[in-house]
C-alpha cells in the first residue's frame, strides 16, 4: 500500500474521538455537546473508511453512509430540541437543565 | 329398571322446593312437600323392595369420573341388606317427619328446618343406595353435613353451634380413615364398585384386607359414635328432638354398622380386625351405658343409650353374626326413635323442660306418651317378645359362640340398660310431680307417630331380619339356646326391679348409694372426664399449638416476613437506584462513556481469554 500508512488514520481517529469525548463530558453549552458529538461520529467514520480502504471490502463505505445519515437525522431532531430548550429556559448550560429527574 | 333414583330424589326435590321458596309458602303447603316427598319416597322404596329377590338391582346412570382406566360411575344398587336400610330409613324418616309437624309448631325455621330433613333424607338414601364407596361417601358427607345444620339448628344458642361443631370436627377423624381406605381400595383392586372389590376380596392378602378393614373401621368409629370417638354423640343432643330421632338414633349414625356390615367380605377375610369391631363394641356399649346410669338430662340419657346401643350392633358385627347387627339396627330405629320422640313428647308438654329432677308424676298427665314410651322402654331393656329381646338376644348368642366372657359383658351391660331407662321412666313419670309447668297431652300429630313406632316397637322383632337376610351373609353358627336367652332377660328383669327399687320403693336409697360410692359417682356423673380429657390431651395443644407456631410463627413470622421483606428490601434498592436519576446530563454521559470503557475492556478481555 502506498501513501500513507493504516496507523496513522487510526491514530487520527483517534485523537478525534478523544477530543470529542472530551468535549462531550466537559463543555456545558448544548451547542459545544451537540458538535462534539458530531465530531466522535466522524472520527468513528474515518475509521471506517481506513479500514474498507484497506481491507478493500465496501462495507465501511456503506456504514458511514449510514453514521451520516443518522448525524443528519440527529442534527435535525437535535437543533430543534436546543431551540425549544432555548426558548423555554433562555439558557443552553446543560447543567441548568435537569428537570427530569426523580 | 326400577328408576331406584326416584327414591332419594323425591325428598332432594322437597328440599329445593322447601329451601328456595320455603319463606313465602304457607305451614299446609310446606308439610305436603316435606311429608309428601318423604312418603312417596316410602313408597317407592316399599315398591322396589317388593319386587327384590335374591339377586340385587343395579342401575348405572352416568359415569362420574374416568381418569384413565379408572372409572366411578354413578350407580346405585338394592339388594336384601340395603332393602332393610331403604326401609327403615324412609319408614323411622316419615314417622318422625310428621311428628316434627307438632313439635315444630312454634318455631321461627319451620321451612329451614323441613327442608334441612329432607335434604337429609336424600343423603341417606344415596349413602344406602350407593353401588360404589365413592357415592356412599357422598351421602356420607352429606348426611354430616345435615347433621351438623341440624345440631345448630337453632344457632342463636352457643352451645347448639359448638355442638355442631364438635360433630362436624370429631367426624372429621372418621372420615380421613373412610378416605384412606377409599384410597386403599383404588390402589389395590383399582376400582370402587362393591361387587367388584367384593369379588376379589378372597384373592387378596389378608395384611391388605385388615388394613382396609381397620381404615373402614375408624370412620365406622366416627359416625356411629364408638369410644374413642363417641364424644359428639351426647353433645349432638342441642338439636331439636325430632333430629335426636331421627339422625342421632336411628339413622345416620347406624351408617357405620351399615358400611361394615356392607363390607363383610373384607372383614371375614380380616378376623383380627373384625375381632377390634366386637371389642370396640362391646367396651362402648357397657362405657356409655354406666355413664347413661347418673345423668339427669332425659334427652342426655337416651344419647349415652344410643352410645350404647350401637355398640351392641358393632359387638354383633364383630362377632361374624352380620344379620343380627342389622337386626338390632332396625329394633333400635324403632324403639329408640319412640324413646327420643317421647322424651320430645315429655320436653313439649313441659315447654321445654329436660331435666328429669324437675319431672315426675307425668303418668295420669301425659298418658299416651307414658304408655308408648313404656312400650319403648321394655323393648330397649330385653323385655321377652319385645322387639329389642330378639335383636339383642341374637348379638349376645352370637356373642357367646365368638368368646364367652363377651357374652356375661354383654349380658352385664344389657341389665344396666334396663336400669338406666327405668330409671329415666320412674323419675318422669312416677312419684309427684316435681316441676312447676302445667303438662298438657301433646297433639295427635305427634302422638300418632308414637303409637305406631309403639306397635313396631313390640312387634318389630317378628319382622325376621336374620331369615331375610339368611343367604346374604355367611352363616354364623348360633344356634339358639335357652338358658343363654334366660340369663339376658333375667339380666334386664333384674335391672328394671333395681331400678324401681331405688327410685319407686325406697327413693332414699339412690342418694345414699350415689354418696356410699362418692368418687365413682362423681367419675360417672362427669362422664369419665372424657371431655376433659381431650381438651387437655387434644384441644388445648393443637390451640396453642396453632397460636404459637403455626400463627405467630410460620404465619406471621415466615409468610408475613417473606413478603413484608421482599417488598422493604425492594423500596431501599430503589431508594439507592433513583439517585442516578439526578437529571443532570454530564452525569448521564459519564454513566455512558463508563459503561461502554467497561463494556469495551470486558469484550477484549473475554476475546483475549478465547
Amino acid at each position: 500500500m502506498t501513501g500513507v500508512p493504516l496507523a496513522w488514520y487510526l491514530i487520527l481517529s483517534a485523537v478525534l474521538f478523544a477530543l470529542g469525548l472530551a468535549g462531550f463530558l466537559f463543555r456545558k453549552s448544548i451547542i459545544t455537546i451537540f458538535m462534539s458529538i458530531e465530531l466522535m461520529l466522524n472520527a468513528v467514520n474515518l475509521t471506517f473508511i481506513a479500514f474498507s480502504y484497506q481491507l478493500k471490502q465496501v462495507n465501511g463505505h456503506i456504514f458511514a453512509f449510514f453514521v451520516m445519515v443518522v448525524a443528519a437525522a440527529e442534527a435535525a431532531v437535535g437543533l430543534a430540541i436546543i431551540l425549544t430548550v432555548f426558548k423555554n429556559r433562555a439558557t443552553l448550560n446543560v447543567d441548568e437543565v435537569d428537570s427530569m429527574k426523580y | 329398571m326400577q328408576q331406584l333414583w326416584l327414591i332419594p330424589a323425591l325428598p332432594l326435590a322437597g328440599f329445593l322446593v322447601n329451601g328456595i321458596f320455603g319463606r313465602r309458602l304457607s305451614k299446609a303447603i310446606i308439610n305436603t312437600i316435606a311429608i309428601g316427598s318423604v312418603l312417596l319416597s316410602f313408597a317407592w322404596a316399599l315398591k322396589t323392595v317388593l319386587a327384590l329377590g335374591e339377586t340385587r338391582f343395579s342401575e348405572h346412570y352416568f359415569n362420574w369420573i374416568v381418569a384413565g382406566g379408572f372409572t366411578v360411575g354413578f350407580d346405585f344398587a338394592v339388594d336384601r341388606l340395603t332393602a332393610v336400610m331403604l326401609l327403615v330409613v324412609t319408614g323411622v324418616g316419615s314417622l318422625i317427619h310428621i311428628y316434627s309437624i307438632g313439635y315444630m309448631e312454634h318455631d321461627g325455621g319451620y321451612a329451614r328446618f323441613f327442608a334441612y330433613l329432607n335434604l337429609f333424607m336424600f343423603f341417606m338414601l344415596t349413602l344406602v343406595l350407593a353401588a360404589n364407596y365413592l357415592v356412599l361417601f357422598v351421602g356420607w358427607e352429606g348426611v354430616g353435613l345435615c347433621s351438623y345444620l341440624l345440631i345448630g339448628f337453632w344457632f342463636h344458642k352457643k352451645s347448639a353451634t359448638n355442638a355442631g361443631n364438635k360433630a362436624f370436627i370429631v367426624n372429621r377423624i372418621g372420615d380421613y380413615g373412610f378416605s384412606l381406605a377409599m384410597l386403599m381400595i383404588v390402589v389395590q383392586f383399582g376400582t370402587l364398585d362393591f361387587s367388584t372389590v367384593f369379588g376379589v376380596a378372597a384373592s387378596k392378602p389378608d395384611a391388605i384386607l385388615t388394613t382396609i378393614a381397620l381404615l373402614l373401621l375408624v370412620g365406622a368409629c366416627g359416625k356411629s359414635a364408638q369410644f374413642p370417638l363417641y364424644v359428639w354423640l351426647p353433645d349432638a343432643m342441642e338439636g331439636p328432638t325430632p333430629v335426636s330421632a331421627l339422625i342421632h338414633a336411628a339413622t345416620m349414625v347406624t351408617a357405620g354398622v351399615y358400611v361394615i356390615a356392607r363390607s363383610f367380605p373384607i372383614y371375614i377375610h380380616a378376623p383380627s380386625a373384625l375381632d377390634l369391631v366386637a371389642f370396640i363394641g362391646l367396651f362402648t356399649a357397657f362405657f356409655a351405658a354406666t355413664i347413661g346410669l347418673a345423668q339427669n338430662d332425659i334427652k342426655k340419657v337416651f344419647a349415652y343409650s344410643t352410645v350404647s346401643q350401637l355398640g351392641y350392633m358393632f359387638l354383633g358385627l364383630g362377632a361374624g353374626a352380620f344379620s343380627s347387627g342389622i337386626y338390632h339396627l332396625m329394633t333400635h330405629a324403632f324403639f329408640k326413635a319412640l324413646l327420643f320422640l317421647g322424651a320430645g313428647s315429655v320436653i313439649h308438654a313441659l315447654s321445654g323442660e329436660q331435666d328429669m329432677r324437675n319431672m315426675g308424676g307425668l303418668r295420669k298427665k301425659i298418658p299416651v306418651t307414658f304408655w308408648t314410651l313404656m312400650c319403648a322402654a321394655v323393648a330397649i331393656s330385653g323385655v321377652p317378645f319385645t322387639s329389642g329381646f330378639f335383636s339383642k338376644d341374637a348379638i349376645l348368642v352370637a356373642a357367646y359362640h365368638h368368646a364367652p366372657w363377651m357374652y356375661w359383658a354383654g349380658t352385664f351391660t344389657a341389665g344396666l340398660t334396663a336400669f338406666y331407662v327405668f330409671r329415666a321412666m320412674f323419675l318422669t313419670f312416677f312419684g309427684e310431680y316435681r316441676g312447676h309447668e302445667h303438662p298438657h297431652e301433646s297433639p295427635r300429630v305427634i302422638t300418632i307417630p308414637l303409637m305406631a313406632l309403639a306397635a313396631l316397637s313390640l312387634a318389630g322383632g317378628y319382622i325376621r331380619i336374620p331369615v331375610w337376610l339368611e343367604k346374604f351373609f355367611p352363616a354364623a353358627e348360633a344356634p339358639e339356646e335357652f338358658s343363654l336367652v334366660a340369663i339376658s332377660v333375667a339380666a334386664g328383669l333384674i335391672g328394671i326391679a333395681l331400678a324401681w327399687l331405688m327410685y319407686i320403693a325406697k327413693p332414699a336409697l339412690a342418694d345414699s348409694v350415689a354418696s356410699r360410692f362418692g368418687a365413682l359417682y362423681r367419675l360417672v356423673y362427669n362422664k369419665y372426664f372424657v371431655d376433659e380429657i381431650y381438651d387437655a390431651v387434644v384441644v388445648k395443644p393443637l390451640v396453642a399449638g396453632s397460636r404459637v407456631v403455626l400463627w405467630r410463627g410460620v404465619d406471621a413470622g415466615l409468610i408475613d416476613g417473606a413478603v413484608n421483606g421482599v417488598g422493604s428490601q425492594s423500596q431501599g434498592l430503589g431508594g439507592w437506584l433513583k439517585l442516578f436519576q439526578s437529571g443532570n446530563i454530564r452525569s448521564y454521559a459519564t454513566w455512558v462513556v463508563f459503561g461502554s470503557v467497561v463494556l469495551v475492556v470486558a469484550l477484549s478481555l473475554i476475546g483475549a481469554a478465547r
